[in-house]
């Protein structure tokens, strides 16, 4: 393993986080910092507990999911996309290196600074509302789970996307509004019998659902089946990325 | 000697059926440098691109150093370093980050007194703490340079090295180059300035519509392809060349002042003594004589133009 070239892609891609300090951590705590203060603080309080849990805090494993998915995704694609823009790929696919080492560099520096975000998120919610983590190492399991996945599809949307508008199109137009609708903000049982099996389609469902159950015990499915789902996407997610670097898909000609 | 370099039968066609290279194979060996020429579009950039790891060669192998460039990868591309054509540099890291992140990538681990050293050889010293998108175009170029340089290869490939750089920039490339070359550093360059290979390069390689067309030692070549030219200016106007000096491959100008011998520079000065004796002898006086040497871009042009 080239261990001195996995240690430069890591370091190289979390100098980028230190240099955008605005854009990487402050953003995205700032933006669910609002959320807790209108969610949690001023309609939270209008509402009942959702399986005995406080609404403010029923929402936190939704929003730091929702962050966590939307910045491993936008984090790992930017990472990679961005050299082949500039064209300073040349460089990584001309090292001694291979397409492990490069998915292990790129992918994760992208997983780190989400779960990094995660925690700050989770840190600051504490200002906001009464949260307690009833399974620690299943939290930290998903949150690190979660965020190696969903870099992973980063990876292969900054490798798919010939432009910026590609870039953004997947996290705004289906990732975005999956986690929205993917019981972020209410238990699936609070819908209606129809909805909550097409619901049940949604992957996101799942992630929140098991992430949610490392906090409060609760859960709308079986933790089984949620680990079991995210472990299906991380799969998928090897796959795709193993195949892009065997047939150098946008990458060798 | 094993060669540092060794290309067999190496062809690409890419997807959309476009042959960029035909059968290629060429060695080079240590320390050599050598000057692959050849108009745009003639694969240049894809016989390095493969060398380097960037292309799929469609057939043919490559050996660096006797490893293979597919199945030994590793020890392969450790040994190559690659100054690409466009200026594709990270334009808000700084100059010493970006130099020590392709030391990095390159499997070395962290060595400050090489980047030092290779920062300061190509005057980039003051420079180290600046963002690369603050610098010049020469400037830039030179990081690439120290970028290729930072893992210390055995092989340095310039792709267009001196395209839109600056007189002072140029020269201190080509000591740089002579610097590596002496050091055991293999260079293989490419260039659309021919006096530059012809300056710099040992061995020429001319390269056009994918085939290789000739593999030479540079004096070598000029001598076999090259051609010198006397202009004799006479004392008094000829009607015609004299009989006498129908052996020679003289011409007479328009106004027949001018004599003209065109002779190949492999033939030495004998051509020229000979025809000078000659005009002696028969009583024809000159004033003043200019001899002209083709360059390897002339013969680069012929070149060109005999193979169209």
């Amino acid at each position: 393993m080239n261990v001195h070239a996995v240690k430069a892609i890591y370091l190289f891609e979390m100098a980028r986080t230190w240099r955008t300090l605005l854009q990487s951590v402050v953003s995205p705590v700032i933006s669910t910092a609002l959320y807790f203060i209108v969610f949690g603080s001023a309609i939270g309080g209008h509402m009942a507990p959702i399986d005995g849990v406080a609404y403010g805090a029923f929402i936190v494993p939704g929003l730091i999911m929702l962050t966590l998915l939307t910045q491993s995704i936008s984090n790992a694609a930017f990472g990679i996309y961005f050299p082949r823009f500039v064209g300073t790929i040349y460089e990584v696919l001309s090292a001694p290196i291979s397409y492990v080492e490069i998915v292990l560099g790129y992918v994760g520096a992208a997983a780190t600074k989400s779960v990094m975000l995660g925690i700050i998120i989770l840190a600051t919610s504490t200002f906001f509302v009464d949260v307690k983590v009833l399974h620690p190492v299943w939290m930290v399991s998903f949150l690190v789970l979660t965020a190696v996945t969903f870099s992973l599809f980063g990876f292969i949307i900054g490798i798919w996307a010939d432009g910026f508008e590609k870039l953004q199109m997947i996290p705004l137009l289906i990732v975005t509004p999956l986690t929205f609708l993917g019981g972020s903000f209410y238990s699936i049982d609070m819908l209606p019998p129809f909805w909550r099996s097409v619901t049940l389609f949604n992957p996101v469902v799942y992630l929140v659902s098991g992430f949610r159950w490392s906090f409060f015990g609760v859960s709308d499915v079986n933790i089984g089946i949620s680990l079991g789902m995210t472990l299906v996407f991380l799969l998928a997610c090897l796959v795709a990325v193993w195949w892009i670097f065997r047939t150098g898909y946008r990458l060798k000609s | 000697m094993q060669p540092i370099l060794r290309v067999e039968n190496l062809s690409k066609v890419y997807e959309g059926g476009f042959t960029a290279l035909k059968d290629v194979s060429l060695e080079l060996n240590q320390g050599e440098i050598f000057a692959l020429l050849g108009p745009n579009g003639a694969g240049k950039t894809t016989l390095i691109s493969i060398v380097c790891g960037l292309v799929n060669p469609s057939a043919g192998k490559v050996e660096v150093a006797g490893h293979d460039i597919i199945t030994d990868y590793r020890a392969a591309r450790a040994l190559i370093g690659l100054v690409p054509q466009e200026l594709k540099t990270d334009s808000f890291e700084s100059v010493w980050a970006t130099v020590a992140f392709s030391r990095g990538l390159f499997g070395k681990k962290r060595d400050d007194a090489r980047i030092e050293r290779v920062l300061r050889d190509l005057s980039l010293w003051d420079k180290k703490d600046n963002k690369i998108m603050t610098l010049s175009g020469g400037m830039k170029r030179r990081v690439l340079i120290a970028k290729a340089l930072a893992h210390e290869p055995r092989i340095l490939f310039l792709d267009e090295p001196t395209a839109g750089v600056d007189v002072e920039l140029r020269r201190d490339m080509w000591r740089l180059v002579r610097q590596l070359s002496d050091e055991g550093v293999t260079i293989i360059l490419t260039t659309h300035y021919l006096e530059e290979a012809e300056e710099m390069a040992d061995r020429i390689g001319v390269i056009r519509k994918g085939e290789l067309m000739l593999v030479e030692e540079k004096t070598a070549l000029m001598r076999q392809f090259g051609q010198k030219r006397l202009t004799i200016h006479l004392a008094a106007p000829l009607g015609t060349i004299p009989s006498a000096f129908a052996g020679h491959n003289l011409t007479l100008s328009a106004d027949g002042r001018d004599l003209v011998l065109v002779y190949g520079t492999g033939q030495g000065s004998a051509p020229v003594s000979d025809l000078l004796r000659g005009l002696a002898m028969a009583g024809i006086a000159y004033h003043d004589l200019e001899t002209h040497q083709s360059s390897l871009e002339d013969i680069f042009v012929d070149l060109m133009r005999e193979n169209a």
